[in-house]
């Protein structure tokens, strides 16, 4: 079943386009990868989501909700982590968030404090007091007091460090094998293939592609920079593209074996290597070919 | 109404609240402690004020006010309240919704499982719950200030009682308009400016209707609606002016609720 499904959805602000005619559906259960630039339209995507903006076109359902008419009904199922996240200054965590768990029927003191001490949050400090990352994980623990069945992520991992990242997955993960779906917002494609069934790809407010995590890896391409003092020009072998120069550095693209490719630099002298994921733009720019 | 916004609300208010009251309280206990010297010498202090000038007398409502009767004396103070009065009322309503827009704080109740008519219901009725409370304050101070210093002096109850009486309407009118300008204004970095500006601005407006001596000017004016001269005059409010606020007010509420269902929340970032 399709939890959320997204038709022509458009959003100007004023003149200037939010996002465009995009169409997409996440299927219940799975963790669905959201990923674009800065300024691509994905927190507007998940505001329309949420009713905190209200759509020029389109339309958009939740749980077979229209978004416009049941938002109440259909954010008691939804926790929600903002990529900035701005709470009441004055306030002490743990009031926040009672005070979040008492627009949500039932008792979330136990459920609290177990995320509370998942993520080391201490309950008794002020919001003000807090450090960016602190608060990030006063966000989380705030987006699942309540058990949502559908999670929105937007940018979750920025400042929190590689250790608290890593535990935020993990719960990420723990929630999902419950059943409950995740709706994940990223401009990093590292952290999305690590968790997300699906991805998304939007662009300039447009659905570029959506395809399974496994079909994009198998396209995934690396960058490869080999410092060598011959230059590596007549380095031909299939998968290799955008080759060239940049003083004794070798540069260019590598899609396919990776053991292939290996065998084939071992053959030189080489003297440093390095071997990264393409950044966003570049795997656009594939998308654009 | 969700009772966790309303208590949550209410608590923001307090201080706020605590200022306001203590600030009329000062300013009508000092005032009405010059009572008893003013009507004392009430030939001499009417001499100093004829040699104003009558634009200056008008300004002040001075022209229809007798200083040396209780109930004008108070009626007097009583402009000043309604500046105070106003500016706070306005306040309320100018920062009820813009201030979590301002600090980014509005998301936060805006992804809970509530409509956004709940949500600025609870918002209303805290910031009214709040605007009652220093009514209640206000009329607790006047009375016993008027019971400290009345000496002797014979006045007129109902006056004094309408006087009192004419805030809590003064305060809605305030508050609602406040509300909806908000609700009409993209963004409002800063309330002080707007709150100052609507109560001082109409408040000038009555002042000039008072030198034109222009009638239609005080439709436009609140504080000539509960012109202190006219109630302590004729006894009672100006009907139509009454209804007119009523109107204004019940206007400006609907239309807020309109705009606040439709209103897009900008993104923090």
């Amino acid at each position: 079943m399709d939890l959320i499904q997204v038709n022509n959805l458009t959003k100007y602000y004023g003149k200037s386009r939010g996002i465009e005619n995009l169409s997409f559906s996440v299927h219940e259960g799975e963790i669905f990868g959201f990923i674009g630039p800065n300024g691509a339209g994905k927190s507007t995507t998940i505001r329309l989501l949420l009713s905190l903006i209200h759509p020029t076109s389109g339309q958009a359902t939740i749980f077979g909700k229209d978004v416009t008419t049941k938002g109440p009904e259909i954010r008691s199922q939804i926790g929600y982590l903002p990529s900035e996240v701005f709470y009441y200054d004055h306030m002490k965590v743990g009031d926040l968030l009672n005070y979040s768990a008492s627009f949500y029927p039932g008792d979330h003191k136990q459920r609290i404090s177990y995320l509370a001490d998942v993520m080391e949050l201490e309950m008794h400090r002020r919001i003000r007091d807090l450090s960016y990352g602190n608060k990030k994980k006063v966000g989380i623990v705030q987006g699942l007091l309540h058990n949502p069945t559908l999670l929105f992520l937007d940018e979750p991992t920025s400042g929190l460090d590689p250790l608290m990242q890593r535990k935020f997955f993990d719960l990420v993960r723990e929630e999902n094998k419950k059943g409950v779906t995740v709706f994940f917002s990223s401009h990093f494609l590292g952290e999305v293939q690590r968790l997300c069934d699906r991805v998304g790809i939007i662009r300039e407010g447009r659905m570029v592609e959506v395809s399974d995590i496994r079909t994009l890896q198998k396209n995934n391409y690396k960058k490869i920079r080999v410092l060598n003092q011959h230059a590596l020009a007549s380095f031909d072998l299939p998968g290799v593209s955008n080759l060239h120069q940049e003083g004794e550095w070798t540069q260019f693209f590598y899609k396919g074996d990776i053991n292939q490719i290996i065998q084939r630099l071992s053959s030189f002298a080489v003297e440093d290597l390095s071997i990264e994921e393409p950044t966003l733009e570049e795997i656009f720019m594939h998308y654009y070919e | 109404m969700n009772n966790a916004i309303y208590r949550y609300e209410l608590r923001q208010r307090w201080t706020s609240v605590a200022i306001w009251v203590g600030s009329l309280a000062s300013l009508v206990l000092i005032f009405m402690a010059l009572f008893p010297s003013f009507s004392a010498d009430i030939g001499a202090m009417e001499q100093v004020l004829k040699d104003f000038p009558p634009e200056l007398r008008a300004i002040f409502g001075l022209t229809s006010l007798d200083l040396g009767v209780l109930e004008g004396f108070f009626g007097f103070c009583i402009i000043f309240c309604q500046l105070c009065l106003a500016i706070q009322a306005a306040n309320y309503g100018l920062s009820l919704v813009s201030v979590e827009e301002t600090d980014l704080t509005a998301d936060f109740l805006l992804t809970r499982p509530l409509s956004r008519s709940t949500i600025l219901t609870s918002k209303i009725m805290a910031a009214l719950t709040s605007v009652l409370v220093t009514d209640l304050l206000f009329w607790g101070i006047s009375v016993a200030s008027i019971a400290i210093f009345k000496g002797d002096a014979p006045y007129e109850q109902r006056a004094i009682t309408l006087l009192l009486g004419s805030v809590v309407v003064f305060q809605l009118l305030f508050f609602s308009l406040g509300l909806l300008i908000s609700l009409l204004a993209k963004r409002i970095r800063s309330v002080t400016p707007w709150s100052l500006g609507l109560a001082f601005g109409t408040y000038v407006i009555s002042a000039f209707s008072g030198i034109l001596e222009d009638v239609k000017l005080e439709y436009l004016s609140p504080f000539k609606h509960f012109d202190p001269g006219q109630i302590i005059k004729d006894l009672h409010y100006d009907t139509r002016l009454v209804i007119l606020d009523v109107v204004i007010i019940a206007v400006a509420i609907v239309v807020s609720y309109w705009l606040y269902q439709k209103r897009d929340i900008a993104s923090p970032s």
